[in-house]
């Protein structure tokens, strides 16, 4: 940074706690005793308490600010700003009430450190447990707690340390440690920016020091490098044919010529370069910062991809895991319903295959069996994903290991996964097997129909990138089979499911409904011993994989036309982009003999 | 943007015609934006290959719109999300935003919704003129004094915005006036008149559209 005489770290600091326990009077407390007040506004808010007779607080300062005292909204989460001869803080203000958790949870998870006020004369209360559990969840680590209203009891240590005691209790159920427990009065000033006299039996540090103390959350150089893929922005002007992976890189580092690898496709390249916008090339990018590759060789992927490097620990790849969630959504989290989950820059359909336990937040760590996930509920769940996504357990790297759950259009849940499951049978493997058992047919075997056919039930799909070629050729198979006397039928799903689509605000949604239905329809169509046609563009091998096991007992039958794009999945034909639609189709055919789909010898 | 001919032409505006100074943001700035981002209203557009500003007449409506809006500016600010949406009618449901979960923001939107994406929400006053003198960003003069010992923190429309008294004549003497000299506790729209009538003043022209 060129202007270093300036540039002062900044530390965001979240003041969480039971409503009244004396957050807003901590915060307006350490800006006056800080100097952080704009000039004249401590004398401005003494002077309207005096005019209005009522006794000055320091909490008034935090309203002052916040322009709020006419409608005396302290609904959300506001922040303010004051600074020491350190460094500057940016304070989250966060509202202690429970309709707003999640306010609470907003300004938590931007934060480096946390205060948690609890008042003396009320003690450990519904809320101070509910923001401990969250304050771990959100993976805040460095948090004090601020024991307050000494100056009502006298400042006895008694009183202190029960309440250590029993929040210590509590919170070491959770894995959370605070930092330090601190006797103050905010409205005397004792013990926050000042130590005062009152509490000779207290050694530990002032407020203040331990905010001194506290360091801003790493960004992990020294972790495994991960990189969630954001987009692909492609150059086409002057034959440009960059293709930049961009994204922001979560932890770690790279360097040009590192091998890399894409999960979960598994794809691999190495870094040919570093690019930035207007300014020079650089030969390593870490942490922090938002970063565009390009690769040695070309590969094909989609964004939401996790970008590792080889050689580092992988991150887990798979579709279901067991997770701790914080539910906000106004309705339920519930089982039969797909929702969007978000991880990294991952969005994929997810389902809540089990509730293990829902935290019982108003008794110190007792669980509630319950089949669902209400509004405030904090809960250890089993999710299942609609494909893989990668991710890492949060214990191990934390930025990788948490997502939200969108609901509709809205973020109605958080949390962080704890570890990959494995599933006795998925969701999704007992939807087929529910499908398969309750499938009628007639009196005509397969067998039968393929007699009478000369082939038997088979779904052909066309894979490959935009304008291969693939839908043209496609009909022409349809034409060549069904002049052949196959009974054929070809369908562009592709502008079926444009209207589905249209429909679904999600694309990632949409195209997971797309797949299933288009799976679903196959499994039909092959049964009744159709050859069915059909293109999907870009598809990769996740797709193809649950196509697969969509369609059985009947088989897939992929034809792959232009740039490979597949990892795992081996195509029945593949052919090279814009193919000679005449030898193309004598290749497929062959094939289709081969495969013993056609049952008589076509070679003319 | 939009003008507000008809309220220019009806005189509503301040000091010198019908209207107070909130009844003067409305209609000059909320309701114009308003109209404005809709579509409803003809838009001048500026285009960069000819670098010249061209009408739009019925154009499409803004989904959203990039506003460099700061939480440290002032109270109502502070409360605000980086993705910040409002309703079909255009309201800011103040006491039900989204959640922002660490690096997650609400990116899906019902139709009709329109987003407000305040990407220097977190940046201070001082962090922005340390960005300018970083990267070299021209700026106007109204912000440096040019010998009367005074300059503009914040601009607004002329009769509610007032210079502060300064001696900073460059990016640098800024930067230095507000780390360490006479502003670094005195609120940068501390000259901006709007913000000191009775509290939620400006959380109510934000409510509307205000930006």
């Amino acid at each position: 940074m060129a202007t270093g005489v300036h540039q002062r770290q900044q530390l965001d600091v979240v003041v969480v706690g039971h409503e009244d326990h004396g957050k807003s009077t901590v915060i307006g407390r350490l800006l006056a005793d800080t100097g952080s007040l704009p000039e004249g506004k401590l004398e401005e808010v003494r002077a309207r308490c005096a005019r209005s007779a009522r006794p000055f607080e320091y909490a008034f300062l935090l309203d002052a600010l916040k322009h709020e005292q006419a409608q005396g909204i302290t609904i959300d989460t506001a922040r303010c700003f004051f600074r020491t001869a350190r460094r500057n803080y940016i304070v989250h203000d966060a509202p202690g009430h429970i309709e707003f958790l999640k306010n609470m949870a907003t300004g938590a998870a931007r934060a480096d450190c946390a205060l948690l006020v609890i008042d003396t004369l009320e003690g450990v209360q519904e809320n101070s447990k509910r923001h401990g559990y969250i304050l771990g969840m959100l993976g805040v680590r460095q948090l004090a707690v601020l024991i307050n209203k000494m100056d009502r009891v006298d400042y006895r240590f008694e009183v202190y340390d029960a309440i250590r005691r029993q929040y210590g209790q509590f919170l070491a159920h959770l894995s959370v440690f605070p930092l330090a427990y601190i006797p103050i009065s905010a409205r005397e000033g004792v013990n926050l920016a000042r130590r005062g006299g009152q509490t000779p039996w207290y050694d530990g540090p002032t407020v203040l020091e331990q905010l001194e103390s506290f360091s801003r959350s790493g960004e992990a150089l020294d972790k495994p490098f991960r990189m969630p893929v954001q987009d692909i922005y492609k150059f086409t002007e002057d034959d440009d044919d960059r293709r930049i992976i961009a994204g922001t890189v979560e932890s770690g580092l790279v360097r040009v010529d590192d091998t890399v690898v894409f999960y979960p496709s598994g794809k691999r390249s190495a870094v040919k370069s570093i690019e930035a916008f207007s300014a020079p090339a650089r030969r390593e990018v870490g942490a922090g910062y938002a970063a565009g590759l390009t690769l040695s060789t070309q590969v094909y992927v989609r964004p939401g991809e996790l970008l590792c490097k080889a050689g580092e620990p992988p991150p887990v790849v798979g579709s279901r895991f067991r997770a701790s969630l914080f539910w906000m959504g106004r309705a339920p989290l519930v089982r039969d319903r797909t929702y969007r989950l978000r991880v990294g820059a991952a969005a994929v359909g997810v389902r809540l295959a089990e509730v293990r336990h829902v935290l019982d937040t108003t008794e110190l760590s007792s669980l509630l069996h319950k089949q669902e996930v209400e509004r405030h509920d904090v809960a250890e769940c089993v999710l299942e994903t609609v494909r893989p996504v990668a991710f890492d357990p949060h214990g191990e790297l934390f930025a990788t290991g948490r997502f939200v759950i969108v609901d509709g259009y809205e973020i109605a849940g958080c949390g962080v996964i704890l570890a990959p499951e494995e599933a006795r049978e998925s969701l999704f493997a007992a939807d087929l097997r529910r499908r398969e058992h309750v499938w009628q047919r007639g009196h005509v075997s397969s067998e039968q129909r393929a007699a009478r056919y000369g082939h038997t039930g088979k779904f052909i799909v066309f894979t490959g990138l935009p304008d291969a070629g693939k839908e043209a050729l496609a009909k022409e198979l349809e034409r060549r089979l069904f002049d052949r006397g196959c009974a054929t039928y070809f369908l562009g799903v592709g502008h079926l499911y444009a209207e589905l689509a249209e429909g679904e605000h999600d694309k990632s949604l949409a195209r997971d409904d797309e797949i299933t239905h288009l799976g679903q329809l196959a499994r039909v169509l092959a049964d009744t011993g159709l050859l069915f046609i059909t293109t999907l563009a870009e598809a990769d091998d996740f797709e193809i994989e649950r196509l697969r096991r969509l369609v059985a007992p009947h088989e897939l039958f992929v034809v792959h036309v232009g740039e490979a794009v597949f990892a795992r999945v081996q195509p029945d034909v593949t052919l090279p982009s814009r193919p000679d639609h005449a030898s193309a189709l004598a290749e497929i055919e062959a094939s289709l003999s081969r495969h013993n789909v056609l049952r008589w010898d076509y070679s003319i | 943007m939009g003008r507000n001919r008809a309220a220019l032409a009806a005189g509503q505006s301040y000091p010198h015609g019908t209207l107070d100074r909130l009844g003067c943001c409305k209609a000059l700035k909320t309701d114009a934006l308003r109209h404005t981002l809709a579509g409803d209203w003809p838009r001048r557009v500026y285009d960069p290959q000819t670098g010249e500003w061209r009408e739009e007449i019925n154009g499409a409506p803004f989904t959203g719109v990039i506003v460099g809006a700061r939480a440290d500016e002032e109270g109502s600010r502070s409360k605000e999300r980086y993705f910040s949406p409002r309703n079909v009618q255009s309201d800011w449901e103040v006491d039900d935003q989204p959640p922002e979960i660490w690096n997650y923001y609400k990116t899906s939107f019902a139709p009709g919704t329109h987003v407000r994406i305040h990407p220097l929400l977190d940046w201070t006053e001082l962090n922005l003129w340390e960005y300018i003198q970083r990267e070299a960003i021209p700026v106007i003069p109204l912000y440096f004094n040019r010998g009367e010992g005074r300059r503009y923190r914040s601009l607004g429309c002329w009769p509610c915005t007032q210079p502060v008294e300064s001696e900073a004549r460059t990016v640098a003497e800024v930067v230095e006036e507000l780390a360490s000299g006479k502003f670094a506790n005195v609120a940068e729209r501390s000259g901006r008149a709007q913000d000191k009538d009775d509290g939620g003043t400006l959380e109510t022209l934000r409510r509307e559209g205000y930006m």
